[in-house]
């Protein structure tokens, strides 16, 4: 009964435009950000953090970047392992070039270089579309793979061909190597995905997310009414780009603090991410977020139903584990393939009317 | 026919302008297919020019023509008082030049206000850092393209639709939502192609009515390509005949009308 549009009405066009336009949806928002920011970091400890909220809070931003891309602006992209190792090597390159400065400046520096990396794998986007647009970036992933591997400078030489995120501290507090505190590592992650967020909703509500939605929707009209394709698709390279490269320093830096590239960037985490748009919503910034703990949550549950609660075989466990992921996916599309974000969607036009349903 | 005067009276009594655009001998091929065929017409200020014809006859490649969509291999397109250079679609749209497809071309992944919104992405010039800052300059500038929206919106009597995602509109309000997408780039001139097509009687009087307050409320200029004969030789003050690519007739409905040339190709005595 509290979840009403009546008598909550929007006044101006300024009120109507805004993220939450239902009051109810706006506390609970707030609700939400208060328990992230003043709860979470007091109650967490290492198993939370290591196995469900670093990692869901780094996948949300890739899956807010990719969602920017393939979601809104249409572009079918299987890069994003790449990309995200883009991010991460700028980041180790300027950790370990300029240990004075700030971590978090790296991390942003390095979603903008990664954005310069992006959008000229884009520019085929300009000429091509839908699955040769696909394998373009699937080249880009390769590449990107066999650069870092081969090319000794972006490892500093180092023997083992790691990269390993050297202790890094944020007012403070340790955020990067081994004896990072949990709740360090889950605040920087936070305040990185809060910000991307807000910052990925603005864009996709004013003009640039209408060019972006009009260039997938029907690319010829929109040309037509005065979006130049140029600059609409490679924004759109650039700021998913960006997003994506911070997702990947942080899931280097912070996250596993030592990685190697063909393993943590391969085609799977390209492969990953885009699942987790698919299944979260495509065109919509609560799917990424659905999509992100949908993919971190569920092998994490399984294993405890599976191990904990039947108390089979743990290699068993983990076989189990991607036959019912992937029966799951399959399901998922068949039954709705608008993902998370549409299942909310009509949850929440049903809870409108209830309990009365006409 | 008219002379090159600044404006003259149609025996309607409607005062039209000066010219505005003018298409001088416009020769459009694919491959081996003469589409245009040497076709020259002006368009002038505030006037209601039809194109008909028979299907095939090139209706459509004109108006593509206008809109920097197919460029000409011979001839000019004059825009007010200049030579236009060749243009892409989006240039064309930037200089006041909007329109509807004869298939709708509504962007269906968006809401109808979405839609008329993305009308107004010309008058929208915010970059990419102030709109994701969103408060301040690009809130400003979205809540004053959004009250011209609105006036189209009411204009176009489709409030109640406002928040509805465009596929989930029958036939007749998409076309409408066109128009709409079409008014909120506040064009000089609109292009509109075949605006009734499949409609019922009760729909082509709204959208003939639309038409024409169009014009008369901004003044727009309207080229329109139609099939119904009735509704062009109501509505414009000029009309332009083609058939297979050529330019067979240009005048008041009722010169065109009696043109033996135009009775002979498209109208046809089958009609009376």
């Amino acid at each position: 009964m509290l979840y009403r549009e009546s008598g909550d009405f929007s006044e101006t066009y300024k009120a109507d435009s805004q993220t939450f336009p239902i009051k109810f949806d706006r506390y609970r928002y707030y609700a939400v950000l208060a328990f992230a920011f003043l709860v979470i970091p007091f109650v967490i400890n290492d198993y939370w953090a290591n196995a469900v909220l670093v990692p869901f809070l780094i996948y949300a931003i890739a899956a807010i970047g990719l969602n920017i891309l393939v979601g809104y602006c249409g572009q079918v992209s299987l890069g994003t392992g790449g990309f995200m190792a883009v991010g991460a090597y700028a980041c180790y390159k300027l950790m370990t070039s300029f240990p004075e400065v700030s971590i978090m400046i790296h991390v942003v520096i390095s979603g903008g270089i990664t954005a310069a990396v992006v959008t000229i794998f884009g520019l085929p986007s300009l000429r091509i579309k839908g699955f040769y647009l696909a394998v373009a970036t699937l080249a880009a992933q390769f590449f990107l793979v066999w650069l870092f591997n081969r090319v000794a400078w972006f490892y500093n030489y180092s023997a083992s061909g790691q990269i390993n995120a050297p202790d890094r501290t944020v007012f403070g507090h340790l955020v990067t190597g081994p004896n990072t505190e949990a709740w360090a590592k889950y605040m920087i992650c936070l305040v990185f995905l809060t910000v991307a967020g807000i910052l990925a909703r603005n864009m996709t509500r004013g003009a640039l997310g209408r060019k972006w939605s009009a260039i997938r929707d029907m690319d010829i009209a929109a040309e037509i009414i005065g979006v130049n394709p140029l600059t609409a698709k490679l924004s759109a390279f650039a700021i998913s780009g960006f997003f994506i490269g911070i997702s990947g320093a942080l899931f280097f830096s912070v996250y596993l603090g030592a990685a190697e590239v063909g393993e943590v960037f391969g085609i799977q985490k390209s492969f990953l991410v885009l699942f987790m748009i698919i299944i979260g919503g495509l065109g919509s910034i609560f799917g990424s977020f659905a999509g992100a703990a949908f993919m971190v949550l569920l092998p994490v549950l399984l294993k405890n139903v599976l191990v904990g609660g039947l108390g089979w075989d743990t290699a068993l466990a983990a076989h189990l584990e991607f036959v019912i992921v992937g029966a799951l996916i399959i399901v998922f599309l068949i039954a709705e393939p608008h993902g998370l974000a549409q299942l909310w969607r009509v949850a929440k036009e049903k809870l409108r009317l209830w309990p009365f349903p006409h | 026919m008219f002379d090159q005067a600044e404006s003259f009276v149609t025996p309607d009594g409607r005062t039209i302008g000066a010219v505005m655009m003018e298409m001088k001998n416009i020769t459009l091929r694919f491959g081996g297919v003469v589409a245009i065929k040497d076709i020259s017409f002006d368009v002038r200020e505030g006037e209601i020019r039809a194109i008909i014809g028979p299907n095939g006859a090139g209706k459509s490649s004109m108006l593509n023509v206008i809109s920097g969509f197919y460029h000409p291999q011979e001839g000019e397109v004059w825009y007010k008082g200049a030579r236009r250079p060749e243009m892409k679609p989006f240039e064309v749209a930037r200089q006041g030049i909007a329109r509807t497809f004869q298939n709708i071309a509504l962007f269906e992944g968006m809401s109808v206000l979405d839609n008329v919104m993305t009308g107004r992405l010309n008058h929208m010039k915010t970059g990419i850092l102030s709109q994701a800052i969103w408060y301040g300059k690009a809130e400003r500038e979205e809540t004053e393209n959004r009250a011209v929206v609105e006036r189209v919106i009411d204009f176009l009597e489709i409030q109640h639709i406002r928040k509805t995602p465009v596929s989930r509109l029958p036939y007749g309000l998409k076309k409408r939502v066109e128009l709409a997408r079409a008014l909120a780039a506040d064009p000089k001139l609109l292009l509109l192609d075949e605006p009734m097509a499949g409609m019922n009687v009760e729909e082509k009087e709204d959208m003939s009515r639309f038409i024409l307050d169009v014009n008369d409320e901004f003044g727009t200029t309207i080229v329109l390509i139609e099939h119904d004969m009735g509704v062009v030789m109501d509505l414009s003050d000029r009309v332009v005949v083609m058939d297979y690519g050529k330019k067979i007739g240009d005048g008041p409905p009722d010169e065109v009308r009696n043109n033996q040339a135009v009775i002979d190709a498209y109208l046809g005595v089958a009609h009376d």
